[in-house]
């Protein structure tokens, strides 16, 4: 969803760090995004590409961290690792779980020149 | 609250403590806890963690690092970066750690404080189009009679829905978003700026019809209210779920049509329910009144909750 805005923001991130350090190439960005961040990778990808011309992070590699999403079961009371909001607790099968992480959308760092 | 973990406050932990407490099991006792602070660690105030803290070291590297408890500690990610990780040289590694939505974050926690201050309740209506989001609004603030309140009206294009809004007398903005398919935590300020809100009042944001993207951005609202009509289709919380996850209270709207449109009302909730258990869900029909009383119960609930901070 919105990777476009989410390109934006993170060109902001950047262009507000440039100035704090100093820096006028960013040659690769890494990102950590959550499984359940509703962010499409490929979108994000393209949208990443064509946010940064023009800006000191033109032609940077974009890195995606996959982090994994976590959900409390109701039912058996464990912290659980599940790959989408509705699968099932893979412990106790139980349905009700309640997300827990992989909602994150950060720029973990970036190198520059 | 915890800077660390997020735990304290009003958080899932104490909705599931409250659960476990509910259900008969005892929390706490032991391994099964999934929070450390459900183990209810003594000692006053003192929470425990069980997770690792988080470092700025790069944990998925393999690199060793002690905690800083041990004797001979010695700390990676002492250069100008503060990190180290491999094939990346350490003067030109910087890092960052800032969620890519900071600068909406940074609006809406603006917006927040002034609402608080204000102790004004502010709701994040949000729907697909034409689940009957102005409706609603229009029969609460005719029914809420003289309680104060303003509606900030989201839409792509054109005035209508604030104009609808302020034919019942109350203090309406629109914001046009263009081409933009939810509202923002700047956008929201703006309007706070031009509405005229005395203490105590009732905010309602009601954002672009759009079940998907308004989720991710945070304009400083006490609660998002999530919208479904009857007509709508019982699977779309598990089609959309990242809005219901999001929201604190889900309004089933239009359930005068239920027996028009072969329609399993239980069936809606439990889906809700599915994607998050932990959500209020209210029946409602703007149209005929059933189910109003409670939505108005919740917003005064609200808005006592900021008063009596």
């Amino acid at each position: 969803m919105h990777e476009m805005s989410i390109a934006e923001g993170i060109r902001g991130v950047i262009e507000d760090s440039a100035r704090a350090n100093s820096f006028d190439r960013v040659t690769r960005v890494r990102l950590e995004i959550g499984r359940f961040a509703g962010v499409e990778t490929d979108a994000l990808e393209f949208a990443f590409d064509v946010v940064m011309r023009g800006s000191v992070a033109e032609g940077a590699e974009l890195q995606i961290i996959d982090l994994p999403g976590k959900a409390l079961c109701y039912d058996c009371a464990e912290i659980v690792e599940i790959e989408h909001r509705l699968d099932p607790c893979p412990k106790c099968g139980g349905g009700k779980l309640l997300a827990q992480g992989g909602e994150e959308m950060r720029i973990k760092d970036m190198e520059v020149l | 609250m915890c800077t660390v973990c997020g735990c304290g406050g009003h958080s899932v932990e104490d909705q599931f403590r409250a659960h476990l407490e509910k259900t008969g099991k005892a929390p706490g006792n032991g391994s099964g806890a999934p929070f450390a602070v459900l183990a209810q660690a003594g000692g006053g105030g003192a929470h425990a963690h069980s997770h690792d803290h988080a470092h700025n070291h790069a944990h998925d590297h393999g690199h060793a690092h002690h905690h800083h408890h041990d004797h001979g500690d010695f700390h990676l990610g002492q250069g100008p970066a503060g990190t180290e990780v491999p094939g990346m040289s350490q003067e030109r590694l910087i890092e960052i750690e800032t969620d890519i939505l900071s600068k909406n974050n940074n609006f809406a926690g603006r917006n927040r404080a002034e609402l608080a201050q204000k102790s004004i309740f502010a709701t994040n209506l949000v729907s697909s189009p034409g689940s009957g989001k102005t409706t609603l609004l229009c029969r609460t603030i005719e029914m809420l009679g003289d309680v104060p309140l303003a509606v900030i009206e989201g839409d792509q294009q054109t005035t209508n829905d604030a104009d609808r809004i302020r034919a019942t007398g109350a203090q309406a903005i629109q914001v046009n978003t263009g081409k933009g398919c939810h509202l923002d935590g700047r956008m929201v300020e703006t309007a706070l700026e031009r509405l005229k809100m005395p203490e105590g009042a009732l905010l309602f944001i009601e954002n672009v019809g759009n079940l998907v993207c308004p989720a991710a951005f945070d304009l400083g609202e006490d609660a998002k209210v999530a919208i479904l009509s009857v007509t709508e289709g019982e699977d779309k919380p598990l089609k959309y779920p990242d809005m219901f996850a999001a929201a604190g209270l889900a309004i089933l709207n239009k359930v005068d049509l239920a027996p028009h449109c072969d329609v399993d009302l239980d069936l809606y909730e439990a889906n809700i329910k599915r994607v998050n258990p932990a959500i209020e869900v209210l029946r409602v029909s703007a149209r005929t009144g059933e189910g109003m009383q409670a939505w108005l119960d919740w917003l005064r609930a609200g808005l006592a909750r900021k008063g009596a901070k």
